[in-house]
């Protein structure tokens, strides 16, 4: 090999080190361009001048009213059930592998399950002829399906991973050792819950809370297969607006950039927060 | 209360053990005294259960029987947060959500007391320990030599009577060990407090003091200097850890 050479293709070698090849640079861009692009015309093309008054469109604002309430709902009990849920998840790491591995695939379930699956599956267990339906509706004359309860219910469904592993993750961090170190110096039970504990699991709650909220809110498979689509009773918001789609596709927009707003603001709100725990 | 580290303190209590604890199924049993400025270091192989007889001390585990005295004091039936004794844990466990200044400042925090008078008071201590350029850094931010000094300069800023050091030296890269064992040693001189080192490096124990114990399966099998060990090994683990760190 000659000297010039040599020195040609260590130059290639550095300039490869630098920068991406070309081909990785363009399908990088192109899926930058497939997330932001549909976001971008939705916003170019919606009708403004007529924003004001689709909003306050009766079946808008009982669309509105039905999704923030389902969604908030939705996130309580997730926090209520959710926060235990990932206690046991954390200290789960002394158990046998099997029985781990299945909590944990059985906590997932729901990230990587079509929707309208989960919606099925609910019909099977609460629906008027499911395996906890039945007696339901025979002794207590409670019916689940087709109801607001099933909204709720559908979007916990979906969204309590997304609060279990937030959660979890931040209590792995709070780790047992850790408050026992705060005890050798000096710290009393409360003293240590409430400035070790807390602090360390508050964020991982809060953000945890913030991203269950926002996928209740976005929820449509299972909510329409488990829920249905009645006015004011299960129509949410991403239901009304694929209905509206056929309709009147400018309140569908004016539907679409609602939901688009609130998770903005979800975005803004975790920041460096986000999806510590996730990894599924 | 708080006192300027270096100022001249009361003769600090010797720390009497006598303690017995179960592991699963394996019960572990260690007596002995340790005078203050006399550190003593317990040497075992993995498993011999060092950590939980200093974890029983610190009143981390319960004991089955037995006690622990500090000086004229039975702390056996306190808390750990009343038996001013401080731990450097093994893998430092800093709080990770404080600033090195507010893990230094905790005990005086807790203590009572605003935020500004407990960070006010950790000041001479970082000062002391070469921490005060690293004042604003999180844990997830230091070295582990620094994590290290920050575990060493929180405990004793608690002013416990008496301090406990597992495995300090096992998380740290073997280029700084040597370093970090004289940094050790120095403080623990200054601490001037009964202190028990628990370790399986007969080189860390070698740095601090000369005054060893061995551990093994949860029994004490020998206690000496290191050279009376190194004369009569009492058991073939003895022997060969002796060998191996003579090399």
């Amino acid at each position: 090999m000659t000297a010039a050479s040599s020195r040609s293709s260590r130059r290639r070698i550095a300039h490869s080190a630098g920068r991406l090849a070309w081909p990785i640079a363009v399908m990088a861009a192109a899926a930058l361009a497939l997330l932001v692009l549909p976001l971008l015309a939705l916003v170019l093309r919606a009708p403004w001048a007529d924003l004001p008054g689709l909003l306050v469109r009766e079946s808008v604002l009982q669309a509105l009213v039905l999704s923030f309430g389902t969604a908030l709902a939705a996130t309580a009990l997730c926090l209520v059930l959710g926060v235990p849920l990932a206690a046991v998840l954390a200290r789960a790491s002394g158990w046998p592998t099997l029985p781990r591995r299945l909590l944990r695939a059985a906590v997932t379930v729901p990230l990587v399950l079509p929707p309208v699956v989960g919606g099925i599956a609910l019909l099977q267990l609460l629906g008027r002829r499911g395996l906890v339906g039945g007696v339901l509706e025979d002794a207590f004359g409670i019916t689940v399906p087709f109801t607001t309860g099933a909204v709720v219910v559908a979007q916990v469904f979906v969204a309590l991973p997304f609060l279990v592993f937030a959660v979890e993750g931040s209590l792995r961090s709070a780790n047992r050792r850790t408050e026992l170190a705060a005890a050798t110096l000096g710290a009393s039970r409360w003293q240590v819950f409430r400035h070790v504990t807390l602090p360390l699991v508050a964020p991982g709650v809060a953000a945890g809370a913030v991203l269950c909220f926002s996928r209740a809110l976005g929820e449509f498979g299972a909510t329409i297969t488990f829920a249905g689509s009645l006015p004011g009773v299960t129509r949410t918001l991403p239901i009304a607006s694929y209905l509206a789609m056929q309709s009147d596709p400018d309140e569908a927009i004016a539907l679409a950039l609602l939901l688009l707003a609130v998770s903005i603001a979800v975005l803004v709100g975790l920041r460096d927060r986000w999806l510590p725990g996730v990894r599924a | 209360m708080t006192q300027a580290p270096g100022t001249i303190r009361m003769p600090r209590p010797a720390l009497h053990v006598d303690v017995q604890v179960a592991r699963g199924d394996q019960q572990i049993a260690a007596a002995f005294d340790v005078a203050p400025g006399h550190p003593l270091a317990v040497i075992g192989p993995n498993g011999a259960g060092k950590s939980t007889v200093l974890a029983s001390i610190a009143g981390l585990v319960p004991l089955e029987a037995g006690g622990v005295r500090i000086g004229d004091r039975a702390v056996d039936a306190e808390p750990p947060e009343a038996r001013r004794i401080g731990v450097v844990f093994q893998d430092y466990v800093l709080f990770p959500h404080l600033d090195v200044r507010d893990n230094v400042a905790f005990a005086a925090r807790m203590r009572g007391g605003s935020r500004a008078a407990a960070r006010a008071a950790a000041e001479p201590w970082l000062d002391r320990y070469g921490l005060a350029p690293l004042a604003d850094r999180l844990p997830a931010e230091l070295s582990g030599g620094q994590a290290q000094r920050v575990a060493l300069a929180r405990a004793l800023a608690a002013e416990p009577e008496v301090l406990l050091l597992d495995e300090p030296m096992s998380a740290l890269d073997v280029e700084v060990r040597a370093e970090m064992r004289a940094e050790l040693a120095t403080h623990v001189r200054e601490f001037g407090g009964a202190t028990v080192l628990v370790t399986h490096s007969p080189a860390d124990a070698a740095a601090l003091t000369d005054s060893v114990l061995v551990l093994e399966a949860g029994r004490v099998t020998q206690r000496g200097t290191l050279d009376e060990l190194r004369a009569a090994p009492a058991t073939p683990y003895v022997q060969r850890m002796l060998a191996a760190s003579a090399e």
